[in-house]
């Protein structure tokens, strides 16, 4: 008791130091918190794959079609249960330069897509309204309220990968199972697309941008992907399959020397922590060596130094922590609200929370080891004879 | 205490210092003998090694050859934690600059031997106010330090260093931060703790007035009894 109490009185001591330190461990601790809240969302996609699709495309590049015909031959493949297919639209919702109107736009199977992803909620007459009309589309709910999408209203996109002007008319509005899910996106009728591509471009209808498989058994799917991709060897379309993970894997890849750039600095930012931290404790065990020696003659064991020094980096390190915490939500709410589309999924996970914690519960151990270990070490004369 | 009432038996005791690669000896084949309520003056020259001497006696160092019995225990012979112990039960430490935690009050600063012991909350408040009232300062026992004048901060370093009730009292210098009329204060509270309260005091000083309390002077020079 008279240990926490003394260590709150010490912490006290030099109010202003102790204020900045735990504002600079504050900051740092919600740098780390946002950094990783930013390196989970990155790999969002990756997390919230399905466990037993699998993805075909071309096997030079994403960018390269396949063909329609493939859809029955890879029903056909043995362990394959459902095949579904889509293609990315691309295009330019509104003023291109504001980040805020870019959003998925892909075209799908209405008849297979949503069975492969039942994660997406839609409502069953929405659905209905949905599949009835050939120009219409499904939008995320996050979506929805970030461009006031309703039901009725008319999207209009200007084409790039598909040139001309298209309209789509929202008639549904999904919801995520979870968080996880991607709420940002917009989809519409394959069909739709491949007769307008019919009429304007005549030679690019029935391309299909990839295949989306689902496999009775997760176990099968080396064997499934092996299957396909033999099949289409020596085709003018070779096949690349993957597991769903994977190939959302290959998108983080791209910018792993961004991700990686981001983990580099959440630990720099550790060392931020930590010098911060030792240099005020450093400070105080150093201007306390003269109270030092004098508890241990009044007979306090090097113990008792030990929880005075370490006691008082654990406060000022909890306390840093707690509020850098509380301060990352609202970072995180912020940055989520000015880019909404830029992460469909940006939360504060519950693992980025366990790491800050340990990060500043680890800094406020390792600051006060070298002075508490000074202090256990020092000779009682030594410490009286001490300047204050 | 020894059977023959020896309280403090300082048994050719010598220490020295290396600084780098010299070894500076500070005591040279010390003996005293300090007798159960003596009040002893150790006096000297700086670098005599009188402060030394009352470290070893206190229990805060170590010689180098010899030993130092208090009370009939070898403290030279003690491990750090069990010598910690028994400095809290049979010492009371007064410094020339007081040492007192800055951050605490007077009735905390005297209470903080007391948390080593078993004694209860109450016990502790009563131990703790006895000390202050006996050394004048029970209407101060909530002033922090900064708030109190030298002579009552050392006034207060003496109610902590009473209030265990310890065996022997050394005090280093308890006049050398004070001015004259604080200084007479705090050698009458010793005299009084010493004739009063039967304790055993051994006390560093330069001043000879403080010096003419004890009951016994001894001069130390070089590291070396002279008287």
């Amino acid at each position: 008791m008279f240990i926490i109490r003394l260590v709150l009185k010490n912490t006290l001591r030099h109010k202003l130091r102790t204020l900045l330190t735990i504002l600079g461990v504050s900051i740092a601790v919600m740098s780390f918190g946002f950094m990783r809240t930013i390196v989970t969302a990155w790999s969002a996609g990756v997390e919230s794959s399905g466990e037993n699709r699998m993805i075909t495309r071309q096997s030079v590049s994403f960018i390269f079609p396949l063909p329609y015909s493939c859809l029955q031959q890879l029903q056909q493949i043995p362990g394959v249960s459902e095949v579904s297919y889509a293609n990315w639209f691309g295009g330019v919702y509104k003023d291109p330069a504001d980040f805020k109107n870019f959003f998925p736009r892909i075209a799908i199977d209405p008849e297979t897509y949503f069975s492969l992803y039942p994660e997406f909620i839609i409502p069953a007459d929405q659905f209905a309204e949905f599949k009835k009309e050939r120009n219409s589309c499904i939008v995320g709910a996050k979506l929805a309220r970030e461009q006031g999408f309703k039901i009725g209203d008319l999207i209009p996109v200007d084409g790039d990968i598909y040139p001309g002007k298209w309209e789509f008319v929202v008639r549904g509005i999904y919801r995520g199972k979870d968080e996880s899910t991607d709420e940002t996106q917009l989809f519409f009728h394959w069909d739709y697309l491949n007769e307008q591509v019919k009429i304007s471009q005549p030679g690019r209808e029935g391309q299909v941008g990839w295949y989306v498989l689902s496999v009775h058994n997760a176990a099968e799917m080396p064997r499934v992907a092996k299957a396909v991709d033999e099949r289409y060897k020596n085709s003018r379309s070779s096949t690349k399959t993957e597991t769903e993970r994977e190939f959302q894997q290959s998108f983080v890849s791209m910018s792993s020397a961004i991700i990686s750039s981001l983990e580099a600095v959440s630990y720099i930012i550790i060392g931020i922590i930590l010098l911060v931290l030792a240099n005020t404790i450093v400070m105080a065990a150093r201007e306390r060596t003269k109270e030092y020696a004098v508890l241990k003659t009044l007979g306090f064991s090097a113990g008792h130094v030990v929880g005075l020094i370490g006691g008082e980096s654990m406060l000022i390190a909890c306390s840093g922590c707690v509020i850098g915490l509380a301060m990352t939500f609202p970072m995180a709410m912020g940055f989520a609200k000015a880019f909404p589309t830029f992460f469909p999924v940006f939360n504060v996970e519950t693992i980025t929370i366990i790491l800050a914690v340990s990060v500043a519960l680890f800094a406020g151990v390792v600051a006060a080891l070298f002075p508490a270990a000074r202090a256990v070490r020092m000779r009682i004369v030594d410490g009286l004879r001490s300047i204050d | 205490m020894s059977q023959n009432g020896t309280m403090i038996k300082v048994d050719h005791v010598s220490k020295s210092y290396r600084r780098d690669s010299i070894e500076i000896p500070v005591l040279r084949d010390i003996s005293i003998d300090v007798p159960a309520g003596e009040f002893l003056a150790l006096m000297g020259p700086s670098g005599s090694g009188k402060t030394t001497l009352l470290n070893l006696i206190a229990g805060i160092d170590r010689p180098n050859a010899g030993k130092v019995v208090v009370n009939g225990t070898e403290i030279d012979s003690l491990g750090e934690s069990d010598l910690a112990r028994w400095r809290a039960r049979h010492v009371g430490f007064i410094f020339q600059f007081y040492n007192l935690l800055p951050v605490l009050t007077a009735f905390e600063n005297v209470e903080l031997p007391l948390l080593l012991t078993g004694l209860s909350r109450k016990e502790k408040r009563e131990h703790v106010e006895s000390a202050l009232n006996l050394v004048g300062l029970g209407d101060r026992i909530h002033h922090y330090p900064k708030q109190l004048s030298g002579g009552q901060e050392q006034r207060v370093a003496i109610a902590r260093a009473i209030v265990t009730d310890p065996t022997i009292l050394v005090a280093d210098e308890p006049t050398g931060d004070l001015d004259k009329i604080s200084a007479g204060e705090i050698m009458d509270l010793l005299d009084r703790l010493n004739k009063e309260f039967k304790k055993t005091i051994v006390m560093v000083t330069h001043d000879p007035r403080a010096a003419e309390k004890a009951h016994k002077q001894m001069h130390l020079d070089k590291g070396e009894l002279t008287t």
